[in-house]
């Protein structure tokens, strides 16, 4: 009998270390070092001084749903509003599959709406003064 | 005896098996948003020599 509760209060403390161990693992991080992941982040960083002075001249804003858009397309010089449309494009191109990517790096691709929730709300958290971001439906400016 | 402790090490392997499987599938909200905040520091380049930001210093970061 004192074997039975010996082993029991083992594989009690056991089965504890495991809860706490998938809880940590809970808290933890995300992966996102994929060579998938690092080649799109290389993409946009690069992209991004091209956005930037669109962004500060708010011809291009942050929108509510993790992608960028042309907001007031008056502000681009005619001539360049062609480029500023690939460059919103491609842009979008690259953070739909940065989300797709970052939920399937982490086997959970039914995560990907969360994950361009998650960054939607990041992007427009964190933009510069100055730049225009979406909220509730309308444009506004930080 | 032996009979006891097998059943609840198979009590045991299938109570941490649901609880992984619980656990996976609620969205690490936390999480996601750490790991949003580096590749937005990577792709604005808010943490080396940020030009483009001015007055709330890069190395603050969070903004609220």
């Amino acid at each position: 009998m004192s074997l039975l509760s010996t082993t029991r209060r083992r594989l009690g403390a056991c089965l504890l270390g495991l809860v706490m161990a998938a809880v940590v693992h809970a808290q933890g991080n995300l992966e996102i070092d994929t060579p998938a992941i690092a080649a799109l982040k290389q993409s946009m960083q690069k992209r991004h001084a091209q956005l930037a002075p669109l962004y500060a001249a708010g011809a291009v804003g942050l929108a509510a749903d993790g992608t960028v858009a042309l907001r007031d397309a008056g502000s681009v010089p005619l001539a360049q509003r062609a480029q500023a449309n690939a460059a919103i494009a491609a842009e979008n191109a690259d953070r739909a599959a940065l989300y797709r990517e970052i939920a399937r790096a982490n086997d959970h691709p039914e995560w990907e709406a969360d994950v361009r929730r998650t960054f939607a709300q990041r992007w427009i958290d964190r933009a510069q003064p100055g730049w225009w971001v979406q909220q509730g439906g309308k444009w506004v400016q930080k | 005896m032996p009979d006891a402790s097998r059943w609840i090490l198979a009590a045991v392997l299938a109570m941490s098996a649901s609880a992984c499987v619980t656990i996976n599938i609620y969205f690490p909200a936390a999480a996601a948003e750490k790991a949003a905040d580096r590749i937005i520091d990577e792709v604005w380049q808010l943490r080396e020599g940020a030009a483009a930001a001015p007055a709330p210093g890069p190395a603050q970061g969070e903004s609220k």
